[in-house]
């Protein structure tokens, strides 16, 4: 099937109504770059899932970074899209503006040089993300513990995608096909998705993030329609069986655990903590479920889970904008609500 | 004489010590007749349309592949004026440094400011130098400049002017500033240069030529998505991009697929976007790739009124995108940091 024929399938699809999630911040930009929503026929609707790290956060745990940038002696170190991510009262950039010490880095590694120009300083690295970022925390862990750092721990926000798509599926989330995430799945293999694929029978397209990529996804998810299979549409980049060298790493420093997820509650085995043998390191990552947020009436959680669109929320473009997000999934540059209003995603 | 070799307090005294770094580095880059009077205000001939314009510079790092801060601060404020259809005449320039600068990187700021100030046929004419005492950090420098260019009596070139029909053209490869400075920063080893440039020579080749110039902005901050937004808001007809057009080179296309970043989001300054009447798209074309710094230009788009154009409404930015889909583009939104994953 060439470009042009999926297309016109795709315009003219008649078929069952059909909800496709995309469970990968990288793929909710690509599907709004690449105009791809409007040439799909109305039968076929492009939902986003819990797919952005930061989105997913927990109100509790952003608290808890703040709270360790304040305090003394203690200097929180992360990547850019968290310190504008609302907590309860405040944002990790208003607590920076008021003396609490936060570090921007482009990569985890970066912490160690801090931690070295620094000795008196306890850094803390803020470890949110999927599978994609776990093995640059496991690195960072082997850098520690080899190099004997005293002064470097994690809060972890560490995230795993099969078990989140489980607990929607198991949930009766309103959809009928999975976009598989592209750079996940480079970790964990699409092999990853076949028992959820098998147990709801539902089809996953482990996706690339080219527009012809996403099309031909979609495309091979439409056609697998009621049929419970895993299709890899990534297969230059994304193996059956994954990195196994980079699944090795994280499991020599973490382990499987509940983690809360914003608008779904804790799910049981769907985060990593550190292993108790490296428990020394961990900064308090435990117990941070609490998800009560700064805007009642913010409604990423629904967002998350495919229960309505961006547009459907009511602070949507009018309380809540890029400039003033009052939900994290209007800060991040991956999320769901930033994506939909700046490209004018309206259907 | 001899200069110390890191800026001190004393430099802004307005001392022997201002007298000596203004003697030693100022009025010997800048020499001109205008400014070696060293009267309180310049006094130059004028005009009877007088464009006018002021930028600050505060980027870092001060030098980086291509260029430096001192380039950039003429290069800014030289392009703003050209972007009314205004030849850039004089320049004003104050100076903020920091508490340790080095005494040889404020020569070869000062230096690439006299530099493109020569090609760009401005004359430097007045300046200040302030000293700070460096709380946080030392060693820094900020630039201001102002600038005066004569406009030509009948030439009206705005905002609001794109018309229905009108093909939208840029000058060059986009993102290259934007991806050298956050390279620097990054410390990525690439290859990447900052575009910063005059654009004078293009300009006025346009005008010379004939063409039918409604719209020229210069393309910096906010990237082209911003600013063909803005311009569209601004006369509430649709613009419609092919983004396969859009120049970008495939060092910039890689480094923004490494980081997330999206080239029609990242600054540029050397590049300008011209909108121009449609039947002068060729001709416009031709003129700027055969002006410095235009070799890269690109026709990339249309001006119509909202029923002319698939689906857009009064004031929308249309992309239409590789695999055929129309994307709708807004005004940069958040800062544009790296992604997470």
């Amino acid at each position: 099937m060439n470009l042009e024929d999926i297309r016109k399938y795709l315009a003219a699809y008649d078929g069952p109504e059909m909800q496709i999630m995309e469970v990968c911040g990288s793929h909710t930009a690509a599907i709004a770059k690449n105009g791809i929503p409007a040439m799909l026929s109305p039968k076929i609707r492009l939902i986003s899932g819990p797919g952005c790290p930061v989105c997913v956060t927990p109100t509790a745990y952003v608290d808890r970074a703040i709270e360790l940038a304040e305090t003394p002696g203690t200097c929180l170190v992360t990547f850019g899209d968290l310190i504008r991510v609302p907590g309860s009262r405040t944002t990790l950039s208003a607590a920076r503006g008021e003396g609490a010490r936060v570090e921007m880095v482009y990569s985890p590694l970066d912490t160690l040089l801090l931690a070295e120009k620094h000795p008196d300083t306890a850094f803390v690295f803020a470890a949110v993300g999927f599978e994609t970022t776990a093995p640059a925390y496991a690195l960072l862990m082997q850098q520690i513990t080899e190099k004997k750092i005293t002064n470097v721990r994690l809060l972890t926000a560490m995230k795993t995608m099969p078990p989140v798509i489980d607990a929607l599926c198991r949930g009766g989330a309103p959809v009928q096909g999975f976009l598989a995430p592209g750079h996940v799945s480079v970790v964990t293999g699409s092999r990853a998705f076949v028992p959820l694929a098998e147990r709801y029978q539902i089809p996953f397209a482990v996706a690339g993030f080219t527009g012809e990529e996403i099309l031909a996804a979609v495309y091979g998810i439409v056609r697998s329609y009621g049929r419970g299979r895993v299709m890899n549409f990534y297969p230059r980049v994304v193996t059956e069986e994954g990195n196994i060298r980079a699944q090795e790493l994280i499991s020599r420093y973490f382990v499987p655990c509940r983690a809360a997820w914003r608008g779904l509650g804790a799910i049981e085995g769907s985060g990593l903590m550190l292993r108790p043998e490296y428990a020394a390191y961990d900064a308090g990552s435990d117990g941070l479920d609490d998800d009560s947020g700064a805007n009642r009436a913010c409604r990423c959680g629904d967002v998350l889970t495919g229960r309505i669109r961006p547009v459907d929320c009511p602070l949507f473009g009018k309380v809540c904008t890029p400039m003033s997000p009052k939900g994290a999934c209007m800060v991040s540059q991956e999320g769901s609500c930033f994506t939909w209003l700046s490209n004018g995603r309206r259907e | 004489m001899t200069m110390t070799e890191t800026i001190t307090m004393a430099h802004g005294s307005g001392g022997q010590a201002t007298g000596e770094l203004i003697a030693g580095i100022f009025a010997e880059e800048f020499d001109n007749e205008i400014l070696n009077q060293m009267e309180d205000s310049a006094v130059v001939p004028g005009s009877s349309r007088i464009a006018l314009t002021t930028d600050s510079f505060v980027v870092t790092p001060l030098e980086y592949r291509g260029g430096n801060i001192g380039r950039l601060s003429v290069c800014g404020t030289v392009n703003d004026l050209l972007m009314r259809g205004a030849t850039p005449k004089y320049l004003t320039a104050g100076f903020i440094l920091q508490e340790g600068l080095s005494t040889e990187l404020l020569r070869r700021v000062v230096h690439a400011m006299a530099e493109t100030a020569r090609e760009a046929g401005v004359q430097i004419v007045a300046g200040d130098t302030k000293v700070i005492d460096a709380e946080k950090s030392r060693g820094g420098m900020m630039i201001n400049t102002a600038g005066v260019g004569f406009v030509p009596e009948g030439l009206e070139i705005g905002a609001s002017g794109a018309r229905d029909g009108d093909a939208i053209l840029v000058s060059g490869n986009m993102g290259d500033h934007h991806a050298a400075i956050l390279s620097e920063r990054m410390q990525i080893d690439t290859d990447i240069q900052s575009d910063n440039a005059p654009l004078g020579e293009m300009v006025q080749a346009l005008i010379a030529a004939g063409v039918k110039v409604h719209v020229l902005r210069d393309i910096t901050r906010g990237g082209l998505g911003t600013v063909l937004k803005e311009l569209a808001e601004a006369c509430g007809l649709v613009f419609t991009l092919e983004s396969d057009a859009v120049p970008v080179s495939p060092r910039v296309r890689d480094f923004c697929g490494l980081l997330g970043l999206d080239p029609m989001y990242m600054g540029n300054e050397g590049k300008l976007t011209a909108i121009v009447d449609g039947a002068d798209a060729e001709k416009a074309l031709a003129v700027i790739r055969a002006s410095r710094y235009g070799a890269d230009a690109a026709i990339i788009g249309r001006v119509t009124t909202a029923e002319k154009s698939e689906g857009g409404r009064p004031g929308d930015l249309l992309m239409r995108t590789p695999v055929g889909g129309m994307r709708r583009m807004d005004v940069l939104q958040g800062e544009g940091l790296p992604r997470i994953c």
